[in-house]
């Protein structure tokens, strides 16, 4: 980062490209600057501006834990300008990064708890990151549950990722598809997540739920949380909203008095509660 | 440090401009040009108009441009050189700005200097000195009485003149940087007149009572007024550009082949697009949720977080507007709602 | 003015329509665009020699068009801008009830559409004298001549949108300058990007611009964006002896071919 001009990114080189899903791919990313490498720090939660160069900046988040070090990864859809851009991109391109934005999970308030982890479809890459961080520090939490959902296969994210989850013991993993999203050899739920939500029947003693996914899925999610007894303050998620500076300058993500960029994207459903309904 | 006050004739204000250009400054006062006044490069005082109650345009463009190049780059095969812009930015001396203008860069302040620092704001700022001019009147869109401020008000000024009837003025020395312009120049200013300035100045009815509107429109958010209030609103930024403290910036890349470069550049809260997301979304449709968050981000938003009210009562956005929205006609109704 | 008031009031009591799209009085003299929705508020409608403000621009504003049915006060130039959207299928007859307003001031019924084209057969709508004015000076410069004043004008423009957001034309729930997949035109207000937004919204008006000037009256920093749309006018009527905003089933000029269209401007 050049001198004191906040607008001017890291540089970036895409060491690895991972096509996640149709139109969903997933770059890690290292610092071309190896000293700033060395000095940038991240937590579960925080987000970047990611710059395609000569078309412009996307807002993701990090992907990927901060235990893992000396790279980042960001996962998007090709959607617009700048993601079709990015997409364009190849390993040994370089991309710009400004960042780490946000707030963060918690998780030092998580330890001795049990987790679980609600997401669905291209949502899951926010999770990803607090997810790897809570299981490479695995024994400082009782049981962790991922319950995780798409439209249909193809559309799961991580795939690899799910795997090694599956393989896990002290991983619960539930993966599911919408009805009609199964191929025949499908082993998994069928189901839309809330309703394999209920199906699980979750316990809220002692439990921390982070949830991300598509608006329709978090309407239909947080009652049944609610069903099982969990509390607005044991429930987190986080929200996206149209940015452009990432640190509570340029005025547009805000919902009511509150900057989703500064003091978001990381939310209890209590907070979530009290925003005024403009997102 | 403490206000001291001096005098300054109208040929030694001509001299002060002309002092100030040959010493290399970019003096930047109130000119007429067709209908309207706006600030503009100063040489002579013959140029400076006092012709007016504001400016069309607020001067918050010496520290916050249309538009600012953030950085430039080159992009090759195997690598993106960046450079950061050369800032050669001008010593500037602002003469003329009103009182509620000189007040309007504590808001940008507050949010370019809000947790993370803008520099390229606040060099530009640094190297601006602000040689205000109080109010000998007013018009039916002015409300800075309202909005804590005053048409004599020293706050934000490094020196503010008031003019004396046509003739000469009461200089009064503000700040440290106004001192330090005062000091290079001490010889064309005379000492305290000991006239009373507030005989010069005009006075301003206030509209409404700001802390308790600020508390009133934050309980607001779903009331149906902000559809009756905008119902006449066509969507432009003539209100947010002209405003001096409105902040709100887009942030874009511009490139040729392989050369580019980033800006920043103004934006407003009132367009459609500001708030569209890549999938459709918008959470702010229709305009009356786009004026509601006009109105709240100054009344509320700020207020909270910053401890400022957003607003200088200018009257600048009354008066740009194609369609006639009054903003301390909107406050006042906001107060008896 | 009396009439306008006394059909509005009616109109409102009886529930024919929803909102009435008309003009009351301002700040400090003004004239402001006003929304009746009660019988009782139709007092406050006015009319005089203030009140140029092209109001047609509301019909289509999302939150006044899914009001219901509207009234609106209509001066020639709101009349021909009816016809013109209505043309682009933007408008339908039922939606939307005239009240006519003749340049003295006098109610005109309008039973609709048709009758609107053939009271519009009497009115005079050349561009104004002033402004014609500017336009044959123009046309007397050099090419250079030209492009250097337009330059300057369109140099303080600071890209507010003022002219788009007041032209019941610019309809465009995506605006060309907001497509930035390619991002035609810079959205920063230098130069050059502000001369091409100017000169690309006048030919998107070409043809359909009905010279109403609310584009120049609109602008904050007073810039005559109007005289481009103008000289789209002239050249329209002169290359394609189309007049825009004269029938609710004119064909769109720059999207239809007719056999007989002049070609002496290809070279």
């Amino acid at each position: 980062m050049e001198n004191d001009n906040i607008y001017i990114p890291y540089q970036m080189k895409i060491e690895k490209v991972t096509v996640e899903a149709p139109f969903v791919k997933t770059f890690r990313l290292r610092f071309v600057n190896e000293e700033e490498g060395k000095q940038f720090s991240f937590k579960a939660g925080q987000f970047g501006e990611y710059t395609a160069f000569g078309e412009g900046e996307s807002t993701f988040c990090i992907a990927s834990s901060p235990t893992r070090e000396g790279y980042i990864e960001c996962t998007f859809r090709q959607a617009g300008r700048v993601t079709s851009a990015l997409a364009s991109l190849d390993v040994g391109d370089t991309v710009g990064f400004r960042g780490p934005y946000g707030n963060v999970f918690p998780i030092e308030e998580w330890y001795g708890k049990s987790l679980l982890f609600i997401a669905g479809g291209i949502a899951l890459p926010p999770m990803r990151c607090v997810i790897w961080n809570c299981l490479d520090l695995r024994d400082k939490f009782k049981d962790i549950t991922i319950l995780y959902g798409a439209k249909c296969e193809d559309d799961l994210v991580y795939k690899e990722e799910l795997e090694e989850w599956k393989n896990r013991p002290d991983v619960n993993l539930v993966v599911t598809v919408d009805p009609g999203g199964e191929s025949p050899a499908w082993t998994g739920e069928i189901g839309f997540v809330p309703t394999i939500l209920d199906k699980i029947a979750p316990k809220s003693e002692n439990t921390i739920a982070i949830v991300c996914g598509p608006p329709i899925m978090i309407k239909y999610t947080f009652p049944v949380l609610e069903k099982y007894g969990f509390g607005d303050t044991s429930v987190f998620t986080t929200l996206e909203n149209r940015m452009k500076c990432g640190f509570g300058k340029c005025g547009r993500c805000n919902i009511g008095k509150v900057f989703v960029c500064k003091d978001g994207p990381v939310f209890t459903l209590e907070q979530m509660k009290a925003l005024p309904q403009e997102f | 440090m403490e206000t001291e006050k001096r005098s300054l004739s109208k040929a030694s204000l001509a001299t002060l401009i002309e002092q100030l250009n040959g010493n290399g400054a970019v003096v930047i006062g109130p000119q007429k040009k067709d209908n309207l006044v706006v600030f503009e490069p100063l040489h002579t005082l013959a140029e400076m108009t006092d012709e007016y109650i504001a400016t069309t345009q607020s001067p918050k463009d010496v520290a916050f441009p249309k538009i600012e190049r953030l950085f430039n780059y080159h992009v090759t095969q195997f690598f993106v050189d960046q450079e950061a812009p050369v800032k050669n930015y001008p010593e500037v001396v602002l003469i003329g700005a009103r009182p509620c203008d000189a007040a309007g860069f504590d808001s940008l302040t507050a949010i370019f200097t809000w947790d993370t620092k803008d520099t390229l704001y606040m060099e530009r700022l640094a190297l601006t000195t602000l040689i205000g001019m109080s109010c000998s009147s007013h018009d039916a869109n002015c409300f800075c009485t309202s909005v804590n401020g005053h048409p004599g008000s020293t706050h934000g000024s490094d020196i503010l003149l008031t003019r004396m009837g046509k003739g000469d003025f009461i200089a009064e020395i503000v700040t440290e940087k106004g001192k330090a312009l005062y000091d290079k120049y001490a010889g064309l200013f005379g000492p305290d007149s000991g006239e009373d300035k507030t005989k010069y100045l005009t006075e301003v009815p206030v509209k409404f009572d700001v802390a308790e509107t600020v508390k009133k429109a934050t309980g607001m958010f779903e009331h149906p007024i902000w559809l009756e209030q905008s119902l006449r609103c066509i969507g432009c930024g003539a209100c947010a550009y002209v405003c001096p403290t409105c902040a709100c910036f887009d942030i874009q890349d511009e490139s040729a082949g392989s050369n580019g470069h980033r800006v920043r550049c103004w934006d407003s809260c009132g367009f459609g697009l500001f708030t569209l997301h890549t999938s459709g979304h918008n959470p702010r449709e229709v305009q009356s949720q786009r004026w509601r968050q006009r109105v709240l981000h100054k009344f509320s938003y700020m207020p909270d977080r910053l401890s400022l009210v957003g607003c200088v009562g200018c009257g600048r956005c009354s008066r740009a507007c194609p369609v006639d929205m009054n903003l301390s006609e909107h406050m006042v109704s906001i107060a008896e709602a | 003015m009396d009439d306008i008031r006394k059909k509005a009031k009616e109109l409102l009591e009886s529930h024919a329509v929803d909102v009435v799209i008309g003009y009351g009085e301002g700040t400090a003299g003004k004239v402001r665009a006003i929304f009746p929705r009660k019988a009782e508020d139709a007092e406050k409608l006015i009319f005089d020699g203030r009140c140029e403000q092209n109001l047609a621009v509301y019909l289509l504003k999302h939150e006044i068009k899914h009001m219901g049915k509207k009234a609106i006060v209509a001066t020639t130039p709101v009349m021909r801008s009816i016809l013109q959207v209505a043309s682009e299928y933007q408008l339908t007859q039922d939606e939307v009830l005239v009240l006519g307003v003749s340049p003295e001031g006098k109610y005109v019924e309008i039973a609709d559409f048709a009758a609107m084209e053939a009271y519009l057969k009497t009115q005079d709508f050349g561009i104004p004298a002033k402004d014609k004015a500017i336009l044959d000076k123009l046309e007397g410069m050099t090419l250079e001549g030209r492009w250097d004043f337009w330059l300057e004008q369109l140099s303080p423009c600071f890209k507010c949108y003022a002219c788009r957001a007041s032209c019941p034309m610019c309809y465009c729930t995506r605006c060309f300058v907001e497509v930035n997949a390619p991002q035609w035109i810079p959205i920063a207000a230098n130069e050059l990007g502000n001369v091409e937004w100017h000169l690309l919204r006048a030919m998107h008006l070409a043809g359909r611009c009905i010279n109403c000037g609310e584009c120049g009256r609109a602008c904050p920093l007073e810039i005559p964006t109007h005289l481009l749309t103008f000289k789209g006018v002239e050249d329209v009527k002169e290359d394609f002896n189309v007049v825009a905003g004269t029938s609710a089933s004119m064909d769109s000029l720059l999207s239809s071919y007719k056999a007989d269209d002049k070609e002496t401007f290809i070279r």
